[in-house]
């Protein structure tokens, strides 16, 4: 049959390791526009070291495919066991896998520490199809909630009889983040399963119905992104889309109060 | 319960008995191990090229959404609008799409055709029995199984349409019937569906462990069985353990769809600003449950499916490597310590499914660990079948190609989950594209590649013909060539934030300039679509038409290539052979020969070896 | 196909076989048989048993997350249940009074200590149906609190095996009736009896999970 086959697949080894280095370090991530620069680190760690995996399996799987063809005369190594060399790969395998769970552990211990006292409370309150912003206003309380209020004009169910709601900001799809100040978002859900996600700032969170779960981070550069919902929540699922302005911190009060009055 | 009983041994006696037994018996309610094999795997097959179908739809909508569809408009009138001439799909029949093609793909496909196909055909021949255990009861687990596909189909045609919470089925978008309309019935044929499906696996599952325990012929010690049936037993021990669970959250699910209970319900759900009051008006019908619960037990048996997605297709793999590289397996001890590492961690790494969810961080930390840890097995695996090939005179027949693209797809799909195991990363990667480049690589890949690879090198036994060769290399080709082209490049939009399971990417501005990826993408899917179109042609052309095969066409080692292609009835028309050494005698200087069977004596040279060596080292 | 099986000499025994002949059926000729560790029948009974376990560990582990939650309001488990409790207890003695008659060369003795055996699961079928009523009367539903869903559900499944448990032992009645069983050994009286006895076995976990733990 000829070594044809065996050439064809170490051939196509090869142009899919070409190919995959080559679009694997473009800069696919969205810009980073909040402090945490970790990840990004830790993505780009897993791309060098596995891509070196990758790399090196790949070209030794594509040279044993078309180097060691039967030529129908001579016979295999009879070579099937080899301890100290299963055991080095082993080890050497764990090792790096040590490595990397020592930096995860870290880093997810970092990403989920406290929040700065000083942090910034904001609300999000995922609903099909929006997401619902609630500032806590000059008290610095947000009111208290009763989702049995709820209703059209009250999506998230305020009750207006707590003083702290009288202040309280509730914006529709926009959040106005002030930048370089740290801000404690809680993520919660009115019906399904929504994620928080905003791409730009690597921060995703389930918001789930029954349960308030806070994530902080902070804003690093001014400008306009987007929000989106990560988990499939229904049919309008790919519309539920909000948008995140980051402002200096002299203007947020400003720009927050114009967002609130429209 | 009593008559699972049943004496394999005596089907040889009967054996002339059976030839004259009704078509009916003999082919639709057969108790024969082979002929199930066959039915479970052609059902597969079929559902496979629904699911496939919907993975097409699924395609052209990621890649011109807004277009207008005439022809499916007309194809499929539920799931396009077609008021004003425009032939745009719904969004509730892209969740629809996406859902069943999920899960049909996972249980009805890649656990079938693998576990429950060539489970039940390869078992007893590699084991040297005359049948499984229970007959009968693995006949039922067919037609129980079937059930389970007329069911998961049917769902398509009732009331709002087939489920469409995700193949997860995530409360509670999957048990409030406002949440999305296949929430409706749908969900609860989903239900039933799963219900008989995992029924069927469990009958399975009984009857592989059973088989594998008992059954074995003399001289098989655990240390000389191929690594196909090491993989089937460990797969049919999980399936055993894990499928449970989602009976039980499946059962808890009904009760709270439909009689009003709190399992997974928390208090306080208010549908599009209505709250969901009881029946008092006044307080809320649902009241503390959990949906991370849910999330829990559907997991616990997630994680563990996914290996047994996998794990056969490892088994074919390495055994279709060694045959045709005629060349010993390197590392057995280690591969089979490394099978069963990974089936053993696959039961506490669920967690990393849930790294966001808002599950306790300490928890994720623990399964960050878990999970990082299997990398190391896997790493064996690889780099023992690279050790394989290396000074191997490898032989590039269609089941080799497979084989080899088996090991290409493992390491592709296996890399990108060290990226995914760190919690950290995770929160940018989680319900990405990345996500599914990486499962439909290592575990859809690796699933379907390991079947059609079992299937072109089984083929004999199943029909006793041979596949067309120049055909098999063809499909596979045109396959491994798309396969990549389609999924490959779900990491580099997955890494730049393309969503999951999401009707209309270009809704978002940063997912605007990704659409031509995603022609590119769909293009290579439809392409390695239409290529299966071979593949089936194949199929049928040589399952009836095929070149006759001989007992042993790949001069393989294993004891399935003892008897005649097909073999007859009680697998041996004379005695079950005896095994006597392990499964990858090959190139052994010691032989004239290229390869020495199982069932072949000792020599008297080995003989000697042996007994210097003692008792305990016997598997060589 | 069963009898002819139960008649078959006790389980092989864990001795590999196919040596000393341990399958009398082997295939033919006494070469080659199958490695028989356990008797196929009772291996598989008992992975059924240990996957049906895991079905209950899944519930027990909702369960316990389910009791963490702030509404938890505890049932008080109606008095009928003790009762129950102890039916059933008894039907696994007098099962095991059935056997002992079959070990003692008493088969025709088997019959009577059986049929008090099924009657007395019938009755707990009956007791834990009543029990439902008791309940109901008090107001507490299904969907009234989850603990009582919990014990809705649990009990429920449970019966439904029981039932199961039922069908197969009027089945084993018909054949100790007709003294189908071979004194001296107790295979298919066994298999049932195991399963008899995990149905005890569970209820009585499962009343210990919902109302004492």
């Amino acid at each position: 049959m000829g070594r044809l086959q065996g050439l064809l697949f170490a051939l196509a080894t090869v142009a899919l390791v070409v190919l995959a280095t080559f679009y694997f370090t473009r800069p696919w991530l969205p810009p980073l526009k909040s402090d945490r620069i970790a990840i990004d680190h830790a993505i780009w760690l897993s791309l060098v070291v596995t891509g070196a995996v990758f790399i090196l399996t790949n070209l030794l799987l594509a040279y044993f495919s078309w180097r060691y063809q039967d030529d129908g005369r001579t016979r295999a190594a009879y070579w099937h066991h080899n301890p100290r060399l299963e055991w080095s790969w082993t080890l050497v395998t764990a090792l790096i896998m040590c490595t990397f769970l020592f930096k995860a552990l870290n880093l997810w211990a970092a990403v989920n520490a406290e929040p700065p006292a000083d942090a910034m409370l904001i609300e999000v309150t995922g609903q099909q199809f929006a997401w619902n912003v609630r500032y806590p206003g000059p008290d610095g309380m947000l009111g208290r909630t009763d989702h049995l209020l709820a209703s059209q004009e009250n999506p998230i169910g305020l009750d207006k009889s707590d003083p702290h709601a009288a202040d309280d900001v509730l914006l529709l799809n926009q959040l106005y983040l002030p930048q370089d100040r740290a801000v404690r978002v809680q993520v919660r859900s009115m019906d399904v399963i929504h994620s928080f996600f905003l791409p730009n700032f690597r921060v995703k969170q389930d918001a789930l119905p029954g349960m308030t779960v806070q994530i902080w981070f902070t804003p690093k550069e001014t400008g306009d992104f987007e929000i989106a919902c990560a988990e499939h929540c229904g049919l309008g699922h790919y519309r539920m889309r909000g948008q995140v302005h980051v402002v200096p911190v002299a203007q947020f009060d400003k720009a927050l109060a114009d967002a609130a009055v429209q | 319960m009593t008559d699972m009983a049943h004496a394999p041994e005596a089907h040889a006696a009967e054996a002339h008995a059976h030839a004259e037994e009704a078509f009916i018996w003999k082919y639709v309610f057969s108790k024969n191990h082979r002929v199930i094999g066959i039915q479970y795997y052609v059902t597969a097959m079929v559902m496979a090229l629904v699911a496939g179908l919907l993975a097409m739809l699924i395609r052209l909508q990621l890649a011109w959404p807004q277009r207008d569809w005439g022809v499916l408009a007309k194809l499929f009138p539920m799931g396009y609008d077609v008021g004003g001439g425009f032939g745009v799909m719904r969004p509730e029949f892209y969740a629809m799409l996406f859902t069943m093609h999920g899960t049909i793909m996972v249980f009805f496909v890649l656990s079938t055709a693998p576990v429950s196909g060539f489970g039940n055909i390869l078992i007893p021949l590699q084991a040297g029995a005359r049948d499984m255990a229970f007959p009968f009861l693995n006949g039922l687990s067919y037609w129980t199984f079937f059930v389970g596909c007329v069911v998961i189909l049917s769902s398509f045609f009732v009331g709002a349409g087939a489920a469409a919470g995700g193949w997860t089925a995530y409360p509670p978008l999957s048990a409030l019937k406002g949440a999305v309309p296949g929430s409706e019935t749908g969900q609860t044929f989903w239900i039933i569906g799963m219900v008989f499906f995992i029924a069927s696996f469990t009958m399975g599952g009984l009857n592989f462990v059973t088989t594998i325990i008992n059954l074995r012929t003399k001289g098989l010690t655990p240390l000389r069985m191929p690594m196909t049936l090491w993989a089937m037993f460990l797969v049919a021990v999980l399936g055993l353990l894990a499928f449970p669970a989602l009976v039980a959250a499946c059962l808890m699910l009904i009760f709270d769809r439909h009689f009003g209970t709190s399992f997974f319900l928390p208090t306080g759900l208010v549908l599009n600003n209505v709250p969901l009051l009881g029946p008092d008006g006044k307080t809320f019908l649902h009241q503390g449950g959990s949906p991370l619960l849910w999330q829990h037990l559907f997991w616990f048996l997630g994680h563990p499916e996914v290996y047994i997605l996998m794990l056969p297709a490892l088994g074919f793999t390495s055994d279709i490597l060694v045959t045709f590289a005629r060349k010993p397996l390197f590392g057995y001890k280690s591969m089979v310590g490394a099978l069963w590492a990974i089936a053993g961690l696959s039961f506490i790494v669920w967690g990393h499914h849930m790294f966001v969810s808002g599950m306790n961080p300490y928890l994720g930390m623990a399964f960050a660990v878990g999970t990082i840890l299997i990398a190391v097995p896997s790493a064996v695996k690889v780099f023992n079948w690279l050790a394989t090939l290396r000074g191997a005179r490898i032989r590039f027949n269609t089941p080799m190609l497979w084989a080899v693209g088996v090991v290409s797809l493992f390491i592709s799909g296996g890399l990108s989950g060290v990226w995914l195991a760190q919690s950290a990363p995770d929160i940018q990667l989680h319900d990405t594209m990345f996500v599914a480049a990486h499962f439909h690589l290592i575990m859809a890949g690796a699933a379907l590649f390991g079947v059609f690879g079992a299937t072109s090198y089984w083929f004999p036994k199943m029909f006793g013909r041979m596949m067309n060769d120049t055909l098999g290399k063809a499909h596979f080709w045109f396959t491994f060539v798309t396969y990549y082209g389609t999924f490959f490049p779900m990491h580099y939009i997955g890494i730049a934030g393309h969503l999951r399971r999401i009707y209309d990417p270009y809704q978002y501005e940063f997912l605007k300039p990704l659409q031509p990826i995603n022609q590119l993408i769909t293009i290579s899917a439809l392409i390695l679509g239409s290529s299966q179109i071979l593949f089936f042609v194949n199929f049928f052309w040589s399952a009836f038409a095929g070149k006759k095969a001989t007992e042993n066409p790949w001069q393989a080692n294993g004891l399935e290539w003892t008897t005649a292609s097909p073999p007859p009835h009680g697998n041996w028309p004379g005695p079950i052979p005896e095994v006597h050494r392990w499964p990858y005698e090959y190139a052994n200087p010691d032989f004239p020969k290229d390869h020495v069977m199982q069932h072949e004596p000792l020599t008297a040279a080995e003989m000697e070896v042996k007994a210097a060596e003692g008792p305990s080292r016997h598997e060589h | 196909m069963s009898t002819e099986v139960l008649r078959k000499p006790s389980r092989p025994g864990p001795h590999r076989g196919g040596e000393g002949g341990g399958e009398p059926g082997g295939d033919g000729n006494g070469r080659g048989g199958p490695e028989v560790f356990f008797d196929p029948g009772r291996f598989g009974l008992w992975l059924f048993l240990a996957t049906l376990s895991m079905m209950f560990v899944g519930f027990t582990s909702a369960y316990m997350v389910r009791r963490l939650a702030p509404d938890w309001t505890p049932l008080r488990p109606p008095g009928l249940l003790w009762i129950n409790t102890a039916v059933l207890l008894l039907s696994s003695a007098t099962l095991e009074a059935a056997r002992r008659r079959l070990r003692g060369w008493n088969p025709a003795g088997v019959s009577p200590w059986l049929t008090a055996t099924g009657a007395l699961g019938a009755l707990f079928v009956a007791g834990q149906l009543a029990a439902w009523r008791v309940l109901a009367a008090r107001g507490y539903f299904l969907s009234g609190s989850p603990h009582n869903s919990f014990f809705y559900m649990l009990s429920g499944i449970h019966g439904l095996h029981l039932l199961v448990g039922l069908v197969w032992f009027a089945v084993v009645l018909v054949k100790a009736r007709r003294l189908a069983y071979t004194p001296g050994e107790a295979d298919g009286l066994g298999m049932f009896a195991t399963y008899w006895h995990f149905l005890t076995g569970l209820w009585i976990y499962l009343l210990l999970l919902l109302f004492v733990l």
